[in-house]
């Protein structure tokens, strides 16, 4: 029987999956997408147990996670268009002007 | 009129006369130097135009104001004694004051000091009635003469300003009721002197005379003030009436322990110089370097006479100190102890030596000025001898002839110079007799009088001295008298010889030009040579006379009474003693007389005199070099004292007083030095020790900085591992 | 196929999406499994009884991120220089973390799950709330000639309704500021992709 802990525990290993692919990977544009990921995991989280209680709230807030993830993809990816004219790179490396 | 109100205008008039000629001088002189710059005196030949007064400024107003001034005071003096005769018939004083000087302790709670306030106050009584007589009548001749005399000297204007300064000043001593007044008198007279003295001052010998007599003076005054703080702490006060009362009363209390005398000594020193006796009178000699009429005016009548003036006036002090002296020895003294404790003996001693001293060095001197000014200074001996036998009125009665002949030698002195065109040697002059009769004739009564030939008046007043010194037991003091009394005879003679008579030995361009004085120079000559001639009769002997004389009569109220212990017997010498002391007086004058006329006759240079000069060599030249006691006083106080003492004080403030500022910048710096060491080792290390600490903590720290994003994100998810274990271990 | 069938089918694809996101090389790889990733997302929304969202999922992620992200990688043109590893080297150290916490917190949700910790037992509740919402609307009708207004509440049914009810009635305040961050993003994004802004080195 498919109860919400089959969707929790899914939604959870995404979520790791996302983290780790922040964290492991070089490239930038990987890192984002592991980042779209992670908000992947949040809403599947919401709907299940939106699901589960029989609430509207939790559809509801997961429209809002859509929508500020399409806003917030968008900028991080102008951002990565500005910094590959500036640096020739979209290696996170390439960027640690923060050093030291 | 009161007489307490007139006193006031007496000094008043030469103020006023001597703003009014100042101010008009400076008028017209508005520029220093150039137009005014001093002729040279008389005795550099300068040759000088006659009565031309053109090129002066204001040269009729000077010429008025000047003496007027003058003589408005000689008339207020009159009206002044007049006034006070009617008012006390001679027997008190009469004060006018004017206001409070110095109210110092009159508010008990200042200080706690004693009521000593200074009033200004004017005085008249018997002593000063005589001194504001002559000074005034004097004065005003002289000033007359001055017209004649200075008439053509570009600093007219500036002479009779300072002239009638000193007219004030002199006025203020005599009339002082205290003794700061008289001071304060004193000081004016003597800085008078300074600018007359120094008159021609481009002259470099003449402006250091007029320093040298300041500075003299000076040391003197120092005594004198000495004299009259003793006298505020004696007595409490300084005013004559009060002061004298006090000791009058009760004399045995001030006498003791020699405090009075020790006041009496200060207050001589004082006297000794202003009126130039030893060891104060070098500036005399000197002061000659100024106009003959100031040398007549101020030494030889008025400013000289001031220290006589006032030993006389403070007689109670020496009279009381010589009591003491006499009562407080056992036995008969011997005169060292004397000279310490009798103030009135060590005056006696001090007039006599330079009496006698001076009349030596008046020997050898060519300068007609110079003689007279030796002269002078004798005759001021004799008058503190006088006044230390204690015979006061004898010693102001020679005070009063003496400023009659000597002020008339010292202008025909002048009116002498004046004819020959500036020329002062003596042994340049000759046969003037015939050439300038009006001089001649004054100057040879008054020289008749100095030399104390009766019954010219020097001789009254020196036998007066005589005699009385005699009595007093001064026996020695009365033998060194004598032998001045000879020795003045002898030189004056000298100077008349080798002026008058004889060949001329001047210059053919002089000659021509001699010529007598005007009117304005020989009328006050004859009015001086009549008071020479006459006044000696004023103070004809007791023993002759038969009773007191007018002198002593008129005097005798300023002699306060003393009580039956203090009062001295008066001493009285048997008639032919007396008789014997006075025709040992004579024949000394008048052998002294004979010698100089005859030691002086025919042609320059005169034999026998100079053959006892070169016979006595060593000693002539010693006498003629005045002893070297300038050399003596320069060798020791000029350069020995302040010269090398100051260099000496140089020394130490150089050397030791400033090593406390040196010391002081030097531990400031050493102070600076630690304190900077301190900071840089503590406070800095302690900032840097700070930063270092900081900085090699983080360092290790410093790789966890990389800067880059993904380095962060692991920290951040090992947080919120951390942290769920944490939640899910809570819970 | 009964609804668990669905559940596994659509999580292994998922799950396969993302692990070929972190693992791929290319980005372009990366980029097509995420978008097979959404893809099973909204599957499993829809049985989740969330149409609605899963319709959205796909428009917008599928549809429009998908694309950006497409549109970058050509603009970056990215090629992977041979031999530079395309992990980074603290790959070991993030792969550990991540498994752990994994192991913990999913530990914890499966195994609280069990012996009957759920309150009612993991069965899911009615979801008749999500797809009908009731709705009031005031309904003007002409009585004895005036115009006399009635509430009338009606229920509507499907889920689209019962959202769109939903953010215009309840949520219309983070919905608007919602739509100005969309605004604010589009011209952020505007300006930070013009070509013509000045190099800072």
């Amino acid at each position: 029987m498919i109860g919400v802990t089959h969707y929790v525990a899914l939604s959870f290993l995404l979520f790791t999956i996302g983290v780790t692919g922040v964290l492991v990977r070089r490239n930038l544009l990987t890192v984002l997408m592991s980042i779209e990921l992670i908000l992947n995991a949040a809403n599947l989280n919401l709907i299940a147990f939106s699901r589960q209680l029989g609430d509207l709230n939790g559809q509801l807030f997961a429209v809002f996670v859509i929508t500020l993830a399409a806003g917030e993809a968008a900028i991080g990816l102008a951002i990565i268009i500005s910094m590959y004219r500036l640096k020739g790179s979209v290696n996170l490396d390439d960027v640690a002007e923060l050093k030291g | 009129m009161k007489a307490a109100a007139i006193l006031f205008w007496i000094p008043v008039f030469p103020l006023i006369g001597f703003l009014v000629n100042g101010l008009l001088y400076l008028v017209s002189h508005s520029k220093l130097g150039g137009k005014d710059a001093p002729k040279g005196p008389h005795g550099h030949g300068d040759d000088h135009g006659h009565g031309d007064h053109e090129e002066i400024p204001f040269a009729g107003v000077h010429s008025v104001i000047g003496p007027a001034a003058c003589a408005l005071s000689f008339l207020a003096s009159l009206l002044a004694i007049a006034a006070w005769w009617g008012e006390t018939h001679g027997h008190e004083s009469i004060v006018a004051t004017l206001w409070t000087w110095m109210p110092i302790g009159e508010n008990a709670t200042w200080f706690g000091a004693k009521a000593i306030a200074v009033d200004a106050a004017f005085r008249i009584d018997a002593l000063s009635a005589l001194m504001l007589f002559f000074v005034t009548l004097i004065g005003t001749l002289i000033h007359v003469y001055s017209v004649g005399y200075m008439g053509h000297d570009p600093g007219y204007g500036r002479y009779f300003s300072y002239l009638n300064l000193f007219m004030f000043a002199m006025l203020t001593l005599v009339l002082g009721a205290n003794l700061p007044v008289l001071f304060v008198g004193w000081e004016g007279v003597g800085l008078c002197s300074y600018l007359l003295i120094g008159f021609y001052w481009t002259k470099t010998w003449v402006a250091d005379a007029g320093k040298k007599a300041f500075v003299v003076n000076r040391i003197g005054d120092f005594g004198f003030v000495l004299g009259i703080f003793g006298c505020f702490a004696l007595f409490g006060t300084t005013d004559f009436d009060r002061m004298f009362a006090l000791a009058a009363a009760d004399p045995g209390r001030y006498a003791a322990g020699g405090l009075l005398t020790a006041v009496c000594l200060a207050l001589f020193i004082g006297a000794c110089g202003k009126s130039a006796q030893i060891p104060l009178y070098v500036w005399l000699p000197d002061a000659m370097a100024g106009p003959t009429p100031v040398s007549a005016l101020i030494h030889a009548a008025t400013m000289v006479t001031a220290g006589v003036y006032m030993v006389a006036r403070c007689n109670i002090f020496f009279r009381i100190s010589h009591v003491w002296a006499v009562e407080s020895a056992n036995g008969h003294p011997t005169t060292g102890w004397l000279l310490t404790h009798d103030a009135s003996f060590v005056v006696a001693v001090i007039g006599g030596a330079t009496a006698f001293f001076a009349a030596t060095m008046g020997l050898t001197q060519n300068d007609i000025k110079k003689v007279l000014a030796y002269s002078t200074v004798s005759q001021l001996g004799y008058m503190f001898l006088g006044c230390g036998a204690l015979a006061f009125s004898a010693g102001m009665f020679h005070v009063f002839t003496h400023s009659w002949f000597k002020a008339c030698l010292f202008l025909g002195a002048g009116s002498v110079i004046h004819a020959l065109s500036g020329e002062q040697d003596m042994t340049k002059m000759g046969g003037l007799r015939k050439l300038i009769p009006h001089t001649f004739l004054t100057m040879f009564v008054a020289t008749i009088a100095i030399a104390g030939v009766p019954p010219f008046a020097g001789f009254f007043s020196k036998d007066a001295i005589l005699g009385e010194t005699y009595a007093a037991g001064y026996k020695v003091l009365w033998g060194f008298a004598i032998l001045t009394a000879g020795l003045t005879a002898f030189y004056m003679f000298r100077l008349m010889r080798m002026t008058f008579f004889g060949t001329f030995r001047g210059t053919p361009e002089q000659l021509k030009h001699v010529h007598e004085s005007p009117a304005s120079m020989t009328v006050p000559l004859y009015v001086l040579a009549a008071g020479a001639a006459f006044t000696g009769f004023l103070g004809i002997p007791k023993f002759i006379l038969g009773s007191e004389n007018a002198v002593e009569k008129f005097l005798e109220p300023i002699f306060v009474k003393l009580p039956a212990a203090f009062v001295l017997e008066p001493h009285e010498l048997p008639h032919s003693t007396e008789w014997m002391l006075l025709g040992t007086s004579v024949l000394v004058a008048v052998f002294g007389i004979a010698l100089g006329w005859s030691l002086y006759s025919g042609a320059f240079p005169f034999s026998i005199p100079s053959r006892i000069a070169s016979s006595l060599g060593g000693i002539y030249r010693l006498v003629r070099d005045k002893y070297r006691v300038d050399e003596l006083y320069e060798a020791v106080f000029v350069n020995g004292l302040i010269k090398k003492g100051g260099r000496f004080l140089w020394e130490i403030d150089a050397r030791v007083v400033d090593l406390i500022p040196n010391g002081a910048a030097a531990l400031a710096l050493g102070l600076s030095n630690v304190s900077s060491w301190f900071d840089r080792t503590f406070v800095d290390g302690a900032v840097n020790g700070v930063g270092n600490v900081f900085q090699a903590a983080f360092r290790g720290m410093h790789r966890v900085q990389t800067g880059r994003a993904q380095n962060y994100a692991l920290t951040m998810a090992v947080g919120i591992f951390g942290f769920v274990c944490l939640y899910l271990l809570l819970k | 196929m009964t609804a668990p069938f669905f559940f596994w089918f659509f999580a292994t694809l998922v799950v396969l999406g993302a692990v070929g996101v972190v693992a791929m090389r290319q980005p372009v790889h990366s980029a097509l499994c995420l978008l097979l990733s959404f893809l099973g997302v909204a599957a499993l929304f829809v049985t989740l009884s969330a149409e609605f969202l899963a319709a959205v999922q796909i428009l917008v992620y599928a549809g429009g991120i998908m694309v950006l992200f497409l549109f970058t990688i050509m603009l970056v043109n990215l090629r992977r220089t041979a031999g530079e590893p395309y992990v980074h080297h603290q790959a070991g150290a993030a792969l550990l973390v991540a498994f752990l916490l994994l192991a913990v917190v999913g530990g914890v949700v499966v195994g609280s799950s069990r012996a009957g910790d759920l309150a009612d037992g993991g069965r899911l509740a009615d979801a008749s709330k999500l797809s009908t919402t009731t709705i009031t609307r005031t309904v003007t009708q002409t009585v004895d000639g005036k115009k006399v207004r009635t509430p009338v509440t009606e229920v509507v049914a499907g889920n689209s309704q019962a959202v769109a009810w939903g953010l215009y009635r309840d949520y219309l305040l983070p919905f608007e500021v919602a739509s100005v961050f969309l605004l604010v993003a589009m011209i952020g994004a505007v300006v930070l992709g013009k070509r013509t802004m000045e190099r800072v080195d």
